[in-house]
């Protein structure tokens, strides 16, 4: 056996136990940190595949962004486990088909007849095909129409967001940190020229002594 | 380059043990390269420590530590005893597999980055292709090591410092990927030797002043965003409000003792060192010589990251702490909006006629 297989059977096992923990974990932390998990393993098998990029941009975007993110809201709920599990009886028949549905065109997929797989070429890559430098000419040429209006439709979706969820109160009394950071020190401070020595008046100085 | 002069060493001292060594060899030696990478980062973690405290210490007119051996030099060390013999307290209430998990989730990103950090010319671990995406994708695993710290600590000022880190830590990233994109640009490679080599060329380096043509001159803004990005994304002071002590103690550090606090703390000091290096190598020119006449090679590498790092110790000791609505500001709406306009800029400015990274 290649010393690669040993690793993708490495990596399938821990992929597999970490996504089935996070479906049976108690506490939503502990799911989303297998999910990172799952994330991480599944980046190596793409390595294995010689899909440096995409697993690379995996662990960028998901486990570096997204599930940050995600564990920015878990951490913040305070999420009652019980009533989570109610009503899970009464769910299971249809969370059974959908997933039964997915097991189905996996295995199309999998199988590959329908899609031509046994008719792809050899993978007998040259030790300088970069991935990165295919998939951004593919990218950039070919699909740049589709690339940029994807994009697009990203950018609106942000301002959307922004957008609807954007309201501002009047009795907010918030200071703008631009303002606080463009005032100068003159406009809070005046500088007064004093004597540095004053005089006391006559009936003080006699008191003093 | 280096098997080639130790492995007929090797062969002989071994003799006849040779051939059932042999198909592990690949194995042992790249253990041992990761050794030789570590141990050197280990003990200059241990000596920054010391150089922060001192050069600290000068600037607020105080000597700094001077007890422990000859002019303090020992004093790093007699930290880390005390720090390894101290008791690890887990406090009662704590997520006691994520408590032990949060100090390893942030010195392992730190110490894999190294990976392909090259020194000099074959002196890296790894020279893979994609070097700038894995230091990418490990740097911004880095911050789990905190968020997962703060919440098994299940205290509040530990799960505000984790709060703010996972905030703080996301924005920066964003403005440090995006200015990284210009240098990307500007070399054509995402292999990190390459992006050092392709300053070498130009017209300055042609005339021996070879400092001028590295890439922190023509990508001056970004070279000062991806700087201060650093210095937020290693929580480093002006922008430690991770672990800022008048307002949260310590942050995520509160629950830990003894070495599990050490890691945090390693943790740290390797990310000062790694951004130092990252800067040297992406905008000054790596272990390029400044001047024709001298020769490249480590020492430059080295100086650079040293004069890097005493630049996060001078800040350190100059600036009062950043509030964190302007920390915030300051990522979002000066350096991200500054990098986009300048990966513009670049763009247009390779197309013209003026290019000069041809």
């Amino acid at each position: 056996m290649e010393f690669k297989t040993i690793l993708f059977y490495l990596f399938s096992a821990v992929a597999v136990v970490a996504a089935l923990r996070v479906i049976t974990a108690r506490n939503p932390v502990h799911a989303a940190l297998f999910l990172v998990l799952a994330f991480f393993n599944v980046a190596a098998l793409w390595m294995l595949l010689q899909a440096e990029f995409l697993a690379l941009a995996l662990i960028m975007v998901y486990v570096g962004a997204v599930m940050v993110l995600f564990l920015f809201v878990v951490m913040m709920l305070d999420i009652n486990i019980e009533r989570l599990r109610q009503g899970f009886w009464n769910n299971l028949p249809l969370g059974g088909l959908v997933g039964l549905l997915m097991v189905g065109e996996m295995a199309v997929v999998l199988s590959g007849r329908y899609f031509g797989l046994a008719n792809l070429p050899p993978q007998n890559l040259p030790a300088n095909y970069s991935n990165t430098k295919e998939l951004a000419r593919l990218l950039y040429t070919d699909y740049a129409y589709p690339f940029e209006i994807a994009s697009v439709i990203l950018l609106v979706a942000i301002i959307a967001a922004v957008m609807l969820t954007l309201r501002r109160r009047k009795d907010n009394k918030a200071m703008h940190s631009s303002d606080q950071i463009a005032v100068k020190a003159k406009d809070r401070m005046r500088l007064v020229k004093m004597a540095p020595e004053v005089e006391l008046p006559a009936a003080a100085a006699k008191e003093g002594e | 380059m280096m098997e080639a002069t130790v492995l007929p060493f090797v062969e002989g001292l071994l003799g006849s043990l040779w051939p059932t060594v042999k198909p592990v060899w690949p194995l042992i030696w790249t253990l041992l390269k990761i050794v030789l990478l570590l141990v050197p980062l280990l003990l200059s973690i241990a000596y920054l420590t010391f150089w922060e405290r001192k050069v600290i210490g000068w600037m607020q007119v105080r000597i700094g530590p001077n007890r422990v051996g000859p002019w303090g030099l020992l004093q790093p060390i007699a930290d880390g005893l005390k720090l390894f013999l101290k008791e690890v307290i887990f406090p009662t209430a704590a997520d006691k597999k994520l408590f032990v998990l949060g100090p390893v989730m942030a010195i392992a990103p730190a110490l894999a980055a190294w990976a392909v950090i090259p020194f000099a010319p074959g002196w890296v671990l790894a020279n893979v292709d994609a070097g700038v995406l894995y230091l990418l994708a490990i740097s911004s695993v880095g911050v789990y090591g905190i968020i997962v710290a703060g919440w098994a600590s299940n205290s509040k000022y530990p799960f505000f410092g984790a709060m703010r880190a996972s905030a703080q830590m996301i924005s920066y990233e964003v403005s440090m990927g995006l200015g990284l994109i210009t240098v990307l640009m500007v070399s054509s490679s995402l292999n990190l030797t390459e992006i050092v080599s392709a300053q070498d060329k130009g017209l300055f380096a042609g005339m021996g002043v070879g400092f001028l043509s590295w890439n922190w001159l023509p990508l001056l803004p970004m070279f000062a965003v991806y700087l201060i990005s650093g210095v937020a994304e290693t929580n480093r002071a002006p922008f430690d409000v991770v672990e800022g002590e008048s307002e949260i103690v310590a942050g995520h550090m509160v629950e830990y003792s003894g070495m599990s606090f050490a890691m945090f703390f390693l943790a740290e000091y390797a990310n000062m060192i790694l951004i130092s290096a990252m800067v040297s190598v992406f905008f000054l020119g790596g272990w390029l010589s400044p001047v024709g006449f001298l020769p490249d090679g480590f020492h430059w590498m080295a100086a650079k990251m040293a004069a890097i790092l005493f630049f996060f110790l001078w800040i350190r000791a100059t600036f009062p702490r950043y509030r964190y609505d302007q920390i915030m500001r300051l990522g979002w709406k000066v350096f991200v909006p500054l990098t986009l306009v300048w990966i513009l800029v670049v763009g247009v400015w390779m197309m013209s006629p003026l290019n000069i990274w041809k």
